[in-house]
C-alpha cells in the first residue's frame, strides 16, 4: 500500500481536509503511505491504491481504484473505523 | 548598490515572491524541517505561477466569446466564473491581495479568539477569491498602501465569520449538530433558500426518499459540465455571429464550428489550470493557518467547504444543479428581453452554488423547498452580478465576474460606500468589526452580574 488519494469535485476544499485528517490518522497508525487531494477530473485509472470520497461521489470513484465513500466527510471517528478496517483486510495494520 | 536596491524592490514588489516570503515565514515560525519549507515556500510560489498562465489560458477564450457575442447580440455577455475573474485580478491586485488574505486570516483568529462567532474559514479558495474582490473594490475605491491592506484584512476576516454564521442554523439542521460551520462564500442565497423551504415546503417530502435518475451523476466531474455548457454557449454565439464575423473579423482560418469547439474547450482547459494553481497556493496556507487556529481558539468551529454537505443529500445536489442552472436560462432571457447586460449561466457556479441551495432547500422545505429554493438562486446569482461590475473599475468589463451571492454582495457594499469616500469605507469596517468584540464584552458582563 503506497498511496491514498482523497477526491472532491474540484478537489480545493473538503478533499484537502479529508487529507489532512487522513495524513494525521496514518501518522498515529505508524504507517508510511503517501496522502495526496485531487479534483474528480484529474483522476485516472490506479492513480492510487485506495481512493476516499464523500458517499455522493462514490460511483463516480469507483472505477478508478478501490474506493472508500464517508457519509461524513468531516467525520474522524468514521473515518478511523473505515479505514483501520481496510487495511486490516488487506493485511497491512 | 544602487542594483542592490532595485533587487530587493523588485523582490518585495513581485508577487509571486512575496507569496513565497510569506509561505516561507510561516513555515519556518512552525518550525517545520529545511526540506519542508523549500518544499512549501517553492510550491506556493509555482502555483502562482501557474495560476497565471491559466489567466493567460483564459483570456484568449472570454476575448473571443465577448466580441462573437457583442456582435451576434448588440449587448455585452459575461461569463460569470470565480476561476477567471480571480485569475485577472491577481495581473493588477496581486500584491494586495496576497497582503489582505495573510491579515484577514489573523483577523478571523482573532474574532474567532475573543467573540462568540466561534467560526473558522477553512476553504482557503473562497479565501483568496474574497480578498482578491475586497482588494480591487477597494482600490477602485479609492484606498491604497497600508490603510487598503488594513481596511482590507478587517473586512475579510468580517466575511469569513459573519457568512458561516448567517447559513449555520440550516446547516446545523442538515448535520444534526453544531460541531461544525458552513464555509461556502454564497451564504446569503443559501439563508434565502433555507427560509423560502420553510415558506413552502409545509408536507413536502425530502429529495432523498425519491429515486434520482443516475445517469446524471457523469455532470458531477466540473471540468466535464464546463466543457460542456461553454460547448453549447459558444455554438450558439458563433453561429449567431456567422462565418463571415469568424473569418474576417476574428481572422480565424478555421471552419468556425471547429473554431467554437476549440475555444470553448479552451476555456475549460483555463478553469483547469487556474484550479491546479490555486490548489498548489492553499495547500500550504491552509495547513499554517488551522494549525495556529487550533492553538489559539479554543472550541473553534471549523467552517468548511460546500461539499460537505452533499452526502446529506445527494438528490437535492443534482435537482439543486439543474433547476439553478434553469433560473440561470430564465434570468438571462429576461436580460436578453430587456436589452441590457447579459449574465449567462456559468456552470460551474450553478453546480456548487445551485447544489448547495438545493440541500437547504431540502433540509427546511423538502422536495418543494430544494426546487423552489434552488431556482430562486439560480434568478439572484444571474441578476445580483449586474450591480457588481460598475464597483469593479477595469475588471467590470472582462467578459467574465465574480459568481457567488457572497463575493457579490461584499463587493456591492463596499462599493456603495465608496461613493462617499475613503473615509466612509474605513469608518464603516472599523465600526463592523467592533461589533463583535463589544457585543462579546456586553454579554460576559450579564453572565457576570
Amino acid at each position: 500500500m503506497r498511496k491514498i488519494v482523497c477526491i472532491c469535485g474540484s478537489g480545493l476544499g473538503s478533499s484537502f481536509l479529508v487529507e489532512m485528517n487522513v495524513k494525521t490518522l496514518i501518522k498515529d497508525l505508524g504507517l508510511d503511505i503517501e496522502v495526496e487531494h485531487t479534483d474528480l477530473g484529474s483522476a485516472w485509472p490506479g492513480i492510487a491504491d485506495l481512493i476516499i470520497c464523500g458517499s455522493d461521489l462514490y460511483d463516480n470513484c469507483k472505477r478508478f481504484a478501490d474506493t472508500m465513500p464517508l457519509q461524513n466527510i468531516m467525520d474522524k471517528n468514521e473515518l478511523k473505523e473505515k479505514l483501520v478496517d481496510y487495511l486490516t483486510k488487506k493485511g497491512i495494520l | 548598490m544602487s542594483n542592490f536596491i532595485k533587487f530587493i524592490s523588485d523582490l518585495l514588489s513581485s508577487p509571486q515572491i512575496l507569496l513565497g516570503i510569506i509561505v516561507f515565514v510561516g513555515l519556518v515560525a512552525q518550525r517545520k524541517p529545511v526540506s519542508e519549507v523549500i518544499r512549501g515556500t517553492l510550491k506556493a510560489i509555482l502555483g502562482f505561477v501557474i495560476l497565471g498562465a491559466g489567466a493567460g489560458i483564459l483570456v484568449g477564450s472570454l476575448d473571443y466569446f465577448g466580441q462573437l457575442f457583442q456582435y451576434a447580440f448588440d449587448v455585452q455577455g459575461v461569463v460569470p466564473n470565480n476561476e477567471a475573474i480571480v485569475s485577472l485580478a491577481l495581473n493588477d491586485y496581486a500584491t494586495s491581495t496576497a497582503v489582505i488574505m495573510v491579515i484577514g486570516m489573523a483577523a478571523n483568529i482573532l474574532i474567532a479568539r475573543f467573540s462568540k462567532l466561534k467560526f473558522i474559514f477553512l476553504t482557503g479558495h473562497h479565501t483568496l477569491y474574497m480578498a482578491a474582490l475586497i482588494a480591487v473594490v477597494l482600490k477602485v475605491g479609492g484606498l491604497d498602501g497600508w490603510l487598503l491592506y488594513i481596511v482590507g484584512g478587517m473586512a475579510l476576516g468580517l466575511t469569513m465569520v459573519v457568512f458561516p454564521a448567517i447559513a449555520h442554523p440550516t446547516m446545523k439542521k442538515i448535520t444534526g449538530n453544531d460541531e461544525i460551520g458552513f464555509g461556502h462564500f454564497s451564504s446569503i442565497t443559501y439563508w434565502l433558500s433555507g427560509e423560502v423551504g420553510k415558506l413552502v415546503g409545509k408536507g413536502s417530502k425530502s429529495t432523498e426518499e425519491m429515486n434520482f435518475p443516475k445517469s446524471l451523476s457523469f455532470l458531477r466531474d466540473s471540468s466535464v459540465s464546463i466543457s460542456l455548457t461553454m460547448l453549447l454557449m459558444y455554438l450558439i454565439v458563433t453561429i449567431a455571429a456567422g462565418p463571415d464575423f469568424v473569418a474576417n473579423t476574428l481572422g480565424i482560418g478555421d471552419n468556425y464550428i471547429v473554431f467554437a469547439f476549440i475555444q470553448s474547450l479552451t476555456f475549460a482547459a483555463g478553469v483547469y489550470v487556474v484550479l491546479a494553481g490555486v490548489r498548489m497556493i492553499i495547500s500550504e496556507i491552509v495547513p499554517a493557518f488551522k494549525g495556529w487556529a487550533d492553538k489559539i481558539v479554543p472550541g473553534a468551529k471549523p467552517a468548511l467547504d460546500c461539499p460537505i454537505v452533499f452526502p446529506y443529500a445527494p438528490n437535492a445536489v443534482l435537482i439543486g444543479f439543474l433547476v439553478s442552472f434553469l433560473g440561470g436560462i430564465v434570468g438571462m432571457l429576461v436580460l436578453i428581453a430587456v436589452n441590457g447586460t447579459v449574465i449567462l449561466p456559468g456552470v460551474i457556479p450553478h453546480f456548487f452554488v445551485g447544489a448547495t441551495a438545493g440541500v437547504f432547500g431540502n433540509a427546511t422545505g423538502g422536495r418543494r423547498g430544494a426546487v423552489i429554493g434552488s431556482f430562486i438562486n439560480g434568478l439572484v446569482i444571474t441578476f445580483l452580478p449586474l450591480l457588481l461590475m460598475p464597483v469593479l473599475g477595469d475588471l467590470g468589463f472582462a467578459n467574465t465576474t465574480f459568481s457567488d451571492a457572497d463575493f457579490i454582495g461584499t463587493g456591492i457594499i463596499i462599493g456603495f460606500l465608496a461613493n462617499y469616500g475613503k473615509f466612509a469605507i474605513t469608518a464603516f469596517v472599523a465600526v463592523l468589526f467592533s461589533l463583535p468584540f463589544v457585543h462579546a464584552f456586553l454579554t460576559k458582563d450579564k453572565v457576570e452580574a
